[in-house]
């Protein structure tokens, strides 16, 4: 089923803190909202839910206008971040409450509530309490009771967040796994980490100070994304402010060759590149600058290099010889992986 | 606090017993050593006796207890459905309306108990709801003291309760009743045996606005103590105070026993 904002506004004793979205999910597709803090994405995600009620603007389910609904008629499944499982109940009847609540029959409730369980691979522990279960466990739980009801629309705020790095990835896998067995499932997805949006989301929207500031697909927001904000939260950047020439771009006295893409020679504009696409030594072009730091990350050289008084970071598989602090390096970076962003456009308010 | 030389320690357990002992252990142990005694002459009360118990566990004394016992239950159990039930209203109030309510809940507390019997003894001395005379006056007036405790513990606890659970329940299509029901009620279930407990402490202990109004066939407990001391028979209103005593902790540990099965972490 599709979940459709129409021009969502939310407020608070009059402080926006949605400020009308509009975006669509397809049905079958994991949109993950990203933003930090304060982006309004949670708000966006209990606007579905039918916790918080829109100043103004319409949410669909499908084509139904659930706007006016209460939480309990809107037929979605809900993850969030602290699970809020029932701790008076075992983890079977966590699972059957929602079949309960729908009053599905009894033999309807025990086969549903098997294969919740055994989807998410919590067969084990039916009879125990959510209190002898670990983090993960009880995520999995968790996840197995939104999915017990057959949801149409599954929505997921920052579930991974209050598990270690480790067991992380590992629910990333399954949650990619599950959405392969329900294919028909929409999923909006609520998360602060660009890895679990870049390695689940079909669709990412990025949100920031009550907006949505961009939408698409993981590939195109991290290759082409469309503003600063963008760059800098899907993946690591570097943000140069560089003034567009005829042939490419001026950073300080270097000449950059890079795709002006009908830019008026003279604007300003601010170059992107990322800093695994920066190569050491010679090269088109070539930055030259100091070795500000060098932080060694395993498989990984990290350099900060001045260039005419910009910091440019710049990834590279582990060196042999890595430059020294305060040693002269050259930077390259190849024309088609910079990408040249409209200065203002979402500019450095922050 | 943390104390961790085996001295200090000492020290505060000393300390402990000073204070403790002469203010709340002392005057208990009085009463139980009076209780036993048929003369207090010398430092320590003398002539061993359980006489006073045979009388305090039978006949009149035996009818009073009872008398306590129900009413504190019925008083407390309404006290509870009410204070919950207004307290759960409440938690969907506005802020400043939340607050006219709780004053009005603390009313009854504010207010000397000798003033709420002598209100509830006016009130319904009257038709339409001519209660004066009958063992329900005693039972509302207990129930309108104690109401006060148990919405102010029920609402302390729901302000606590994360609403992460109603919001999980009502996504999986739980109805506000059933929200209510298998949710919210079971999470509070420990603050309400506590606020139970307490209610029903607070009822077998009421004398003052009870005195007023208790009909002759409805004499709970304190007042029967009272009458005895009155009349100058400490000793045998001693024993009775020590099976009023008993009978209430009795009561509060078993309400304790319920509660740690219901608590969930």
């Amino acid at each position: 089923m599709s979940i459709r904002f129409d021009s969502v506004t939310v407020a608070y004793d009059g402080n926006v803190v949605l400020d009308s979205l509009d975006l669509t999910v397809a049905p079958g597709e994991v949109m993950a909202l990203l933003g930090p803090s304060g982006s309004g994405k949670t708000t966006a995600l209990r606007a579905v839910a039918g916790f918080v009620r829109p100043a103004s603007g319409r949410v669909l389910l499908g084509e139904r206008d659930v706007t006016d609904l209460p939480p309990h008629r809107r037929g979605i499944g809900m993850v969030v971040q602290q699970y809020a499982l029932f701790p008076h109940m075992r983890v079977e009847d966590n699972v059957a409450f929602g079949l309960k609540a729908r009053r599905a029959t009894r033999a309807e409730i025990r086969q549903r509530v098997a294969d919740a369980l055994e989807m998410t691979g919590m067969a084990a522990y039916a009879r125990r309490y959510p209190r002898e279960l670990s983090g993960g466990q009880q995520q999995r739980v968790a996840i197995a009771r939104a999915l017990a009801v057959r949801p149409a629309v599954l929505l997921l705020d920052e579930p991974l967040s209050a598990l270690d790095a480790r067991l992380r990835s590992g629910m990333l896998g399954e949650l990619a796994r599950l959405h392969r067995e329900l294919p028909e499932v929409s999923i909006l997805y609520v998360t602060h980490d660009q890895i679990e949006a870049l390695t689940l989301a079909d669709r990412i929207a990025v949100m920031d100070k009550a907006r949505l500031r961009a939408c698409g697909t993981p590939r195109e927001l991290y290759r082409a994304p469309a503003d600063e904000f963008t760059a800098s939260f899907v993946g690591n950047a570097n943000l140069l402010p560089v003034t567009v020439t005829a042939g490419g771009a001026a950073l300080g006295s270097a000449e950059l060759q890079v795709d002006t893409a009908g830019a008026v020679a003279g604007a300003r504009a601010t170059l992107c590149v990322r800093p695994h696409l920066v190569g050491l030594g010679d090269g088109p072009n070539r930055l030259t600058g100091t070795v500000s730091e060098i932080q060694w990350r395993g498989s990984t050289h990290r350099l900060y290099v001045d260039v005419a008084g910009h910091p440019v970071m710049a990834d590279l598989r582990e060196l042999r010889n890595p430059p020294a602090h305060g040693d002269e390096v050259s930077l390259h970076f190849a024309p088609e992986d910079a990408v040249l962003l409209a200065a203002g456009v979402g500019g450095d308010e922050r | 606090m943390l104390v961790h030389s085996r001295k200090a320690k000492w020290a505060v357990w000393v300390l402990f017993l000073v204070l403790f002992v002469p203010l709340f252990a002392l005057p208990l142990l009085v009463v139980l050593g009076a209780s036993l005694a048929t003369h207090w002459s010398g430092v320590l009360p003398s002539g061993p006796t359980i006489d006073h118990y045979r009388a305090a566990t039978r006949g009149e004394a035996l009818q009073a207890l009872t008398t306590s016992l129900l009413t504190a239950l019925a008083a407390s159990l309404l006290a509870l459905a009410v204070g919950t039930w207004a307290a759960l209203a409440a938690a969907a109030l506005k802020k400043s309306h939340r607050r006219v309510m709780d004053a009005l809940f603390v009313l009854p507390v504010a207010v000397p108990s000798v003033v709420v019997g002598l209100s509830v003894l006016v009130a319904f001395s009257q038709p339409p709801l001519l209660l004066n005379g009958t063992r329900w006056i005693v039972i509302l007036a207990h129930t309108v003291l104690v109401t006060a405790f148990a919405h102010q513990s029920v609402s302390a606890a729901i302000v606590r309760l994360d609403p992460a659970y109603e919001q999980a329940a009502a996504s999986l299509g739980a109805g506000p009743a059933r929200v209510l029901w298998r949710v919210r009620l079971p999470l509070l279930l420990p603050s309400l045996t506590a606020a139970a407990g307490l209610c029903f402490a607070l009822s077998m202990g009421e004398l003052s606005a009870t005195m007023m109004l208790y009909p002759p066939d409805w004499t709970p407990l304190p007042v029967l103590i009272h009458a005895a001391t009155d009349r100058g028979a400490l000793f045998a209103g001693s024993a009775v105070a020590v099976v009023l005593m008993a009978a209430t902790l009795l009561v509060l540990f078993a309400v304790s026993r319920v509660r740690t099965r219901a608590s969930y972490r």
